[in-house]
């Protein structure tokens, strides 16, 4: 079966999965956040095992500010919520409400990488930077790698949107746009994580 | 087949097997020569192991030898053999028979897992030795007793040896065959372990890990002793040390020398302390004097001209060392040779027998 | 858009090699790859074991000896052992499953390449003469900025990383491949064993490498921009770069022997004409040893002084290890007993793998009980342990696979007079090198010195170890030469090259065409070509009518997305950040390229189907 068997025809109610090319690219995306998964993993446990370890530098509890991250938390939950809508939309179909959801998302996830940019910035000030030691390392490496993947998921639906305004809504484009929102609640995941594993574990000490 | 028959064949095959193993190697070196308590403990533990494992290979062997031979195919030979599923029996006892060898295996190994971590470090009867590893020497430091040494671990028989260990720089392993296992030093963190030493003699140490391009060479050698023997040591390490009778190699031995080592035990220097150096079997841990070990063997030179040599070029015998051969150290042939020969004669002189 | 009549380039040449998204050439291509690789680092092995032929040797120098050893040691496992695995993978996978390619055949080519530029950008590193030198471990602090301030270990940390992206996508390939891409009626416990070894192999790649990728990065970081994961001075952990590179490193080892297991049986299957003992055990075996595959990564530092309450848990669970291999070793066994044994190349390394790997097992065993680990650590009883699995095992698995599956690959059958001598001096001369090396760690021998002192007994033993490694030398050249005689002839082979084939790959023309299976064939049992043989039939029943087939289009972005990381990777290592950026450019340029056009493919309509087909 090809790829744009029903391109031009009638499109089906899970345009992503009516193609063998599309399951597979779903399936293999999971297997994909699968590997992500553990890359995170190993990442945290770096962190668990270094966090102690300030040396000179700030203390965490003391160069925490929960506040920000609080409001970064919430807008990169509210960004996986408008991505939630925008593969109904999806499913029902309506392009346009799908590329607006879209681009909320990306908004937020915009919101997002810039509060972190000025945390960043705020830390390097205190005298936390990348090189002040093991914690400050495993620190910006496990945040920073995370920081990154929005970035790219940012990147990544932007360009999506501009393939829906070119090539519209198919059952080549639809499971990119899938597989997309399924990164971007990834990314959400681990955000969850490093807000508890770092910052409130941070805090408490 | 009678199976007690089979047994008692296997019996001494393996008892015979076991023989030439305990027979293999030097005394003061191999693990299959065990030499304390802690190297007899883990050689029993291979033994079993190696009993068992053996066991296995006989019946994998005997089975392959007898399925190769009698089921080859004849030429021409074009029938079907029957298809087989399984058998549920036979995958039971393979399954079954493995899992009672490794109890019996598993067992004795949880046993001395935790028999052999046993920590002596507040034992008021044991010898307290903390083991720092550098790039690519020994140093022993005594805490009890102030003492501090290099590459010639000296120490009493009967007692319990606990040993700090960790890395100046790098991983390095700390390694005394006959006498016990290894246990890393890590930069950055310290690792314990007992040995003893029942014997007198000496024992070869080695460096077990990768540690630069001198790992080869990173030798040091355990001396045990009788504990008055010991404690005679102890008190002639701790006796004001000795410096070169004349002034002017003196002076060149404080100066050019005595930055990084030390003689005696007021300070410690960076590199090997060399109080007593005239009484260790080796220089650099590999170059054997021979007027000092009881086995020369051909080409071992007399400590004299070891230390001349290694003090000219220590690069030459421990590529990537910190220590800089003679010329770059400013030491003329005359002084050198009188150093060589000061430390040569520097010993202590501890050991009833003399040897 | 219209929906058919895609003109697509087709290459010939050069070009179609580069641009190739087949699975059956690009196997081919992991295969050139990785044997090379293989003899560079058999050469590498050569020169240590001159160098360790008599005592006080100084052949070559020290350092040199070290970076001799890490390269070995590194070029063997990631850049000769899992290639030329990859290659069987690619060559074979798809049609025991009765597909007409794999998953993503685009990325397949991209894993190819990424391995490829790793594999060279690591190799580079002897014409800068700054070569890793800390082992194929890498050790903090031996490997970390202080200690090792020249490009040596950048060359590892990059050049692994690169060629670790490929393996990590092949992995999700092939576990994509196996999921979704079976034929009708190929259900899971139908599958060959190679497949299922294949899978679960994946499986441990996709949750192995990115642990080894984090690694790498902290290493990267720490040499190159100066944090603090390994550095003890600034509170990092030494310790922790062993237990991040033993999680993924202990996995590894199963990455390797698992596929081995996997040719063994269907090549011990094949050749005594006779279904796999106990396959449902097999696969569980599979599955079992690879879950408890993470689980036992201390042993590997029982004496970093972890405690007796750790050593006492990983030692345990090592043993268990011994339980399903056990399994596996008696159902092999017993795949032979009754069956009708022919000796050919193949069978002959598969035969000669139960009793190598057994030894190599059992040794594993005498390792996992850790105080007597205290002896065997680091000495080389270890190094003649891991050689009898990884080369007993995996090497001979290879060469096992390699003659079984040559005739499927090229269409030519590899001369058995040949191959029956390669596989004689080749285990008479592993035997040789490894077994008394057995005995040089029990009498105190550690493993990784340059040299070693006379006088201690070492002498004799290290002689007989080298001239074992001449023997395996000229195995393998001799091996080559049956390759190069062979090419020159014309195609012999037919589909069943074996005549006892039983799974899919035989029911079609070797070497196959280009979409494989002309119809999808239907699978009826395990065994499925063998099957349909015993009911006296000479094809398939096919799943679907003859129609046009669907190709997906060559491309030369992935060699150009590899080169891309290739740059980038040196502008890293030598703070050319610029070049660094470029680097990074071209690849995600290749990608943005790939994401924006569509790759519509094209059609072979059935007409054109038997054209080059060899019968």
């Amino acid at each position: 079966m090809s790829a744009h068997g029903h391109a031009d025809g009638h499109l089906p109610h899970d345009p992503e999965k009516a193609t063998l090319e599309g399951r597979n690219k779903i399936l293999g995306f999971w297997l994909f956040l699968g590997a992500e998964t553990v890359l995170f993993g190993t990442l945290f446990s770096a962190y668990l095992a270094l966090r102690h370890n300030v040396l000179d530098g700030p203390h965490p509890a003391e160069l925490f500010q929960l506040p920000m991250v609080f409001a970064a938390t919430m807008i990169l939950l509210t960004s996986s919520l408008t991505s939630v809508f925008a593969v109904q939309a999806l499913h029902h179909h309506k392009v346009k409400a799908m590329i607006n959801w879209l681009i909320v998302t990306i908004v937020l996830g915009l919101g997002f990488l810039g509060l972190e940019i000025y945390e960043f910035y705020h830390y390097v000030q205190e005298g936390h930077g990348f090189t002040t030691s093991a914690f400050s390392s495993s620190f910006y490496t496990l945040v920073g790698f995370h920081g990154a993947h929005v970035a790219f998921g940012v990147l990544w639906i932007g360009l999506l949107i501009g393939q829906i305004f070119k090539k519209g809504l198919t059952v080549v484009t639809a499971p990119k746009i899938y597989v997309s929102a399924i990164y971007w609640h990834f990314i959400d995941v681990v955000w969850v994580f490093i807000f508890t594993v770092v910052y409130l574990m941070g805090k408490v000490g | 087949m009678n199976r007690r028959r089979v047994t008692k064949r296997l019996l001494p095959l393996l008892a015979g097997f076991a023989l030439l193993l305990s027979a293999c190697g030097r005394e003061d070196l191999s693990t299959l020569n065990p030499q304390g308590p802690v190297a007899e403990t883990q050689f029993d533990l291979m033994k079993l192991s190696i009993g068992i494992m053996a066991l296995v290979v006989v019946v994998v062997f005997a089975i392959c030898i007898y399925v190769l031979i009698r089921f080859r195919r004849r030429p021409g030979d074009t029938s079907i053999p029957k298809q087989v599923e399984g058998n549920h029996k036979l995958e039971i006892i393979w399954t079954v028979i493995p899992l009672a060898l490794l109890l019996v295996l598993g067992v004795p190994t949880i046993q001395h897992v935790f028999g052999l971590a046993k920590d002596y470090s507040k034992d008021k009867e044991a010898l307290q030795v903390k083991v720092t590893a550098h790039q690519y020497w020994w140093e022993f430091e005594y805490k009890d007793l102030g003492i501090t040494t290099a590459q010639e671990l000296i120490v009493p028989t009967g007692k319990k040896i606990m040993f700090e260990m960790t890395g100046a720089d790098v991983k390095h392993s700390f390694w005394i065959p006959s006498i016990g296992g290894k246990m890393d030093t890590n930069p950055g963190t310290t690792n314990k372990m007992y040995l003893e030493f029942p014997k007198e003699g000496v024992f070869r140490g080695k460096c077990a890990e990768l540690c630069g391009p001198s790992h080869a060479y990173m030798d040091f050698k355990a001396k045990a002793v009788s504990a008055d023997s010991f404690e005679r040591w102890v008190s002639a390490m701790k006796a004001p040390a000795k410096m070169p009778e004349d002034v002017e190699i003196a002076k060149a031995f404080e100066a050019k020398c005595l930055l990084c080592h030390a003689i005696g035990q007021e300070n410690q220097g960076s590199a090997p302390n060399l109080t007593g150096i005239g009484d260790r079997q080796t220089i650099g841990g590999i170059l054997y004097n021979s007027d000092v070990v009881a086995d020369p063997q051909p080409g071992d030179k007399p400590a004299a001209q070891n230390l001349h040599d290694w003090i000219k070029d220590p690069q030459q015998y421990k590529p990537d060392n910190k220590m800089p051969n003679a010329a770059e150290n400013g030491l003329t042939e005359e002084e050198l040779t009188a150093i060589a020969k000061y430390l040569a004669d520097y010993k202590l002189d501890y050991q009833s027998s003399g040897k | 858009m219209a929906a058919h009549a895609h003109t697509v380039k087709r290459y010939k040449g050069l070009m179609d090699w580069l641009t190739t998204v087949d699975h059956k050439k690009i196997g081919i291509l992991y295969l050139i790859a990785g044997f090379f690789f293989f003899l560079i680092g058999g050469l590498e092995a050569i020169l240590i074991r001159i160098q360790l032929a008599r005592p006080m040797q100084n052949v070559v120098g020290e350092e040199t000896f070290n970076q001799l050893l890490t390269m070995h040691g590194t070029t063997m496992i990631f850049l000769a052992a899992m290639p030329m695995l990859f290659a069987l993978m690619n060559a074979v996978i798809p049609l025991q499953i009765g597909a007409r390619d794999v998953a993503f055949p685009f990325l397949n080519s991209l894993g190819f390449w990424t391995f490829f530029f790793g594999g060279v950008l690591l190799n580079l590193s002897w014409f800068a003469g700054a070569v890793p030198d800390a082992g194929w471990t890498a050790y903090a602090t031996l490997s970390g900025p202080t200690y090792n301030p020249g490009h040596g270990i950048d060359y590892y940390v990059i050049g692994l990383q690169i060629a670790g992206i490929g393996t990590l996508l092949g992995g999700i390939n092939f576990m994509a491949t196996i999921i979704n891409m079976r034929a009708p009626g190929l259900s899971f416990m139908r599958l060959p064993m190679f497949t299922w070894a294949i899978f679960i192999t994946s499986a441990l790649i996709v949750f192995a490498f990115p642990v080894l990728t984090v690694g790498l990065v902290a290493l990267m970081f720490d040499r190159l921009f100066q944090a603090n994961f390994f550095e003890p001075g600034t509170g990092g952990n030494s310790v922790l770069w062993e237990h991040i590179f033993w999680v993924f490193g202990h996995p590894e080892v199963y990455i390797l022997i698992l596929p081995a297991f996997g040719v063994i049986s269907d090549v011990v299957s094949t050749f005594s004409r006779k279904r796999l003992f106990g396959y449902s055990s097999m696969v569980f075996a599979t599955v079992l040893i690879a879950f408890l595959g993470f689980m036992v990564w201390a042993h590997h530092m029982f004496t970093t002084g972890l405690g007796p309450v750790a050593n006492g848990l990983f030692s345990i669970a090592t043993m268990l290890i011994a339980v399903p291999t056990g399994v596996k070793i008696f159902n092999w066994l017993f795949t032979l007993w009754g069956g009708s044994i022919r000796f050919t190349t193949a069978s002959m390394f598969a035969i000669g793998f139960i009793p190598t790997f057994v030894m190599g097992g059992v040794t594993g065993v005498m390792l996992a009980s850790a105080p007597a680990d205290f002896q065997y650590h680091d000495s080389y009883f270890v190094v003649a342990h891991f050689h009898y699995v990884i080369v007993g095992g995996l090497i001979f698995g290879i060469f096992a696979g390699l003659h079984y599956w040559w005739p499927k690959m090229f269409g030519r059958m590899l001369n058995e007079g040949l191959g029956k001598l390669t596989f004689w001096t080749f285990f008479i001369g592993f035997h040789l090198t490894f077994f008394v090396q057995h005995f040089l760690g029990l009498l105190g021998m550690p493993r990784r010195v340059a040299t070693y002192l006379p006088y201690q007994g070492f002498d004799t033993m290290n002689l007989i170890s080298t001239i074992g490694a001449f023997l395996m030398g000229i195995g393998t050249i001799v091996f080559l030469i049956n390759v190069f005689t062979t090419w020159a002839k014309p195609r012999n082979a037919t589909g069943d090259a074996w005549e006892d084939g039983r799974t899919l790959e035989w029911s079609i023309p070797s070497p196959p065409p280009e979409y494989n299976f002309k119809q999808t064939p239907l699978v009826r049992g395990y065994d499925a070509w063998w099957k349909e043989k015993m009911e006296g039939k000479t094809e398939m029943i096919p799943a679907e009518p003859v129609g046009s087939i669907h190709m997906p289009s060559p491309s030369i972005l992935p060699l150009i997305m590899s080169i891309g990381l290739f740059i980038a990777g040196f502008g890293f290592m030598y703070n050319q950040l610029i070049v660094a950026g470029i680097g990074l450019a071209i690849t995600f340029g290749c990608m943005l390229l790939r994401s924006v056009f569509d790759d519509h493919g094209f059609h072979i309509e059935p007409e054109d189907q038997d054209k080059g087909v060899h019968v």
